[in-house]
């Protein structure tokens, strides 16, 4: 994904609108895989007002799958799609077992047994699997390029972003259009009174798990596709991710978590591109300058919620 | 229709409510009055299924209501309209309207009520496609009593549905609610507008510090005014 890498080496005179374009594809592409991670964090969060730190181990746990299926003689779609129905069950399981009993409890309570559960599944993963990080086999697909004039695309950038587009619009269409999605935005508002409207709280919280684990699923494809291992960790960037682009965005707006991770994907990108060489292994702390830069002036995040904490 | 027996309830430590008997049957409108924290809020959150009562028991057309949550509640046809409104504000209209209709199974039929409802409330069918957030407090309540009708309750249960409201609106509240009434609806209705309320309702609670002070019809309520002034609070001027 490093824009020098992808030019045309040897190519002295680089078009200004070449590096333009390709830094919008790497942006929306990057972005596009950090605004899942942030919706599928802050789609719990609005509902519960619980942030899920154990988001991260459903990356993982995808992850694992592509592990042990990929070797196997399956072909990699339907082994990508077993992995994203793995992320979706472990969250429905989290939620039954881990989340359900302290709903009602305080919201630190929620978030300690998010850490808990998240430990739990890390160190699950290095006693039966293995401390260290292990090799998925990928599709070329992922490290593959293809050239359009002078413009070297990388397929998996390609694909992360038109995937993210879909993902995001087909989204919108079921919170929009469907009474389940209507259910899902008006639990963020306010819980009870959708309780009181007569939707099943039970219904309505397990939707937002699955949502959240179908997004941690199709972004571990992309992430571990990205850095073609998966270890006890590898949920530990994403969770983080998707923390920062949703409290940038605004915890409390689902569109707010869109626009931060664009923002934070953008930003990312962007650093690379403008940064000296010297400085690029500290791209993550001006990444993280900045997000907090923003916090100064808009500590409630770019855009506001609009719940009511006030309850019947 | 509904009948409460001896109920107590409260949060946590703090007891609201003390025994309370009350019943309301099909096609009366009954009225709770009292001060500020005489329980009314707290007895229809605990109809509603919101609060679970300490003792006693709440009984909808014959069955009862303990235990059962807010959900299954409005499946036995009973609708809150509840104290500040309580819209969803980031949903527009027209999916604050629908999900009123969340457990109804007749799509043509809840698009037939939803345009009733504009009809009846026009401005409402003005601001279709508008968040909710962005109505006058007026027109929020509209929207609340149009969302709870839209479940088709047997029994409407309002909280202070007048509060905050100009006193053009107030009017307005008070016509809508008698013009619901008169259409065959069952009304809980709890107010602090007094005088406003003893025109409409066919009985009268009174509430004081979680305790029924007097029931009857408005009549025999202002006959005792003297009697019943002193736990008025506040709304004595209004009576």
């Amino acid at each position: 994904m490093r824009i020098s890498e992808m030019c045309e080496e040897g190519s002295e005179q680089v078009n200004v609108l070449q590096e333009v374009l390709q830094f919008i594809i790497n942006a929306l592409s990057l972005g596009g895989l950090y605004a899942l991670m942030a919706l599928g964090l802050v789609i719990v969060y609005g509902i519960l007002r619980l942030v899920n730190f154990a988001y991260g181990e459903l990356v993982m746990v995808a992850g694992y799958t592509l592990l042990m299926l990929g070797a196997g003689p399956i072909p990699w779609l339907i082994v990508a799609a077993i992995s994203v129905g793995m992320a979706v069950l472990t969250s429905l399981l989290l939620e039954r077992v881990a989340f359900r009993p302290v709903r009602q409890a305080s919201a630190t309570t929620m978030l300690i047994t998010s850490f808990a559960v998240s430990a739990l599944l890390q160190n699950a993963a290095i006693l039966f699997v293995s401390p260290r990080a292990k090799a998925v086999v990928t599709p070329s697909f992922f490290t593959e390029n293809f050239q359009i004039g002078s413009l070297l695309i990388s397929k998996g950038n390609l694909a992360s972003l038109v995937v993210s587009l879909l993902l995001l619009g087909l989204l919108t269409l079921f919170l929009r259009r469907t009474l389940l999605g209507i259910a899902l935005r008006a639990a963020a508002d306010d819980f009870v009174m959708t309780r009181l409207v007569g939707i099943r709280a039970n219904q309505v919280i397990a939707t937002a798990f699955a949502i959240s684990g179908f997004l941690a699923g199709v972004v571990a494809l992309f992430w571990i596709g990205r850095l073609g291992s998966v270890g006890p960790f590898v949920g530990s960037t994403p969770v983080l991710v998707a923390f920062v682009a949703a409290v940038v965005g605004g915890m409390e707006s689902l569109t707010g978590a869109v626009i931060g991770g664009y923002l934070l994907g953008t930003l990312t990108v962007g650093l690379q591109l403008v940064l000296p060489q010297s400085l690029l292994d500290y791209r993550q702390a001006f990444v993280f300058a900045i997000v907090l830069l923003v916090l100064l002036f808009r500590p409630q995040g770019l855009v506001r919620g609009t719940a009511v904490t006030e309850r019947v | 229709m509904l009948s409460v027996k001896d109920l107590y309830a409260g949060y946590g430590a703090i007891i609201a409510l003390r025994g309370v008997s009350l019943y309301v049957k099909a096609g009366e409108l009954v009225a709770l009055v009292g001060a500020n924290g005489a329980g009314k809020s707290t007895l229809m959150a605990t109809v509603a299924g919101v609060l679970r009562p300490f003792r006693g028991q709440i009984i909808f057309e014959g069955r009862s209501l303990l235990g059962l949550s807010p959900e299954e509640i409005v499946r036995r046809g009973i609708a809150l309209v509840p104290e500040g409104r309580h819209i969803f504000p980031s949903l527009t209209v027209a999916e604050n309207l629908r999900l009123g209709a969340a457990i109804r199974g007749d799509p043509a039929a809840v698009e037939r009520d939803i345009e009733e409802m504009c009809a009846r409330f026009p401005i409402l069918g003005k601001r279709f496609h508008q968040p909710g957030g962005t109505l006058s407090g007026g027109e929020q309540q509209q929207l609340a009593i149009a969302r709870a009708l839209m479940s088709r309750p047997r029994l409407l249960m309002m909280d202070e549905p007048s509060l905050g409201l100009s006193p053009i609106l107030v009017d307005e509240v008070f016509a809508m609610i008698s013009q619901l009434h008169a259409s065959g609806v069952t009304v809980l209705l709890v107010e602090q507008n007094v005088e406003r309320t003893l025109d409409i309702a066919d009985r009268v609670y009174l509430l004081n510090t979680g305790k029924v002070e007097f029931e009857g019809t408005p009549e025999q309520l202002r006959e005792q005014v003297d009697i019943v002034g002193a736990y008025l609070g506040d709304v004595r001027r209004g009576i």
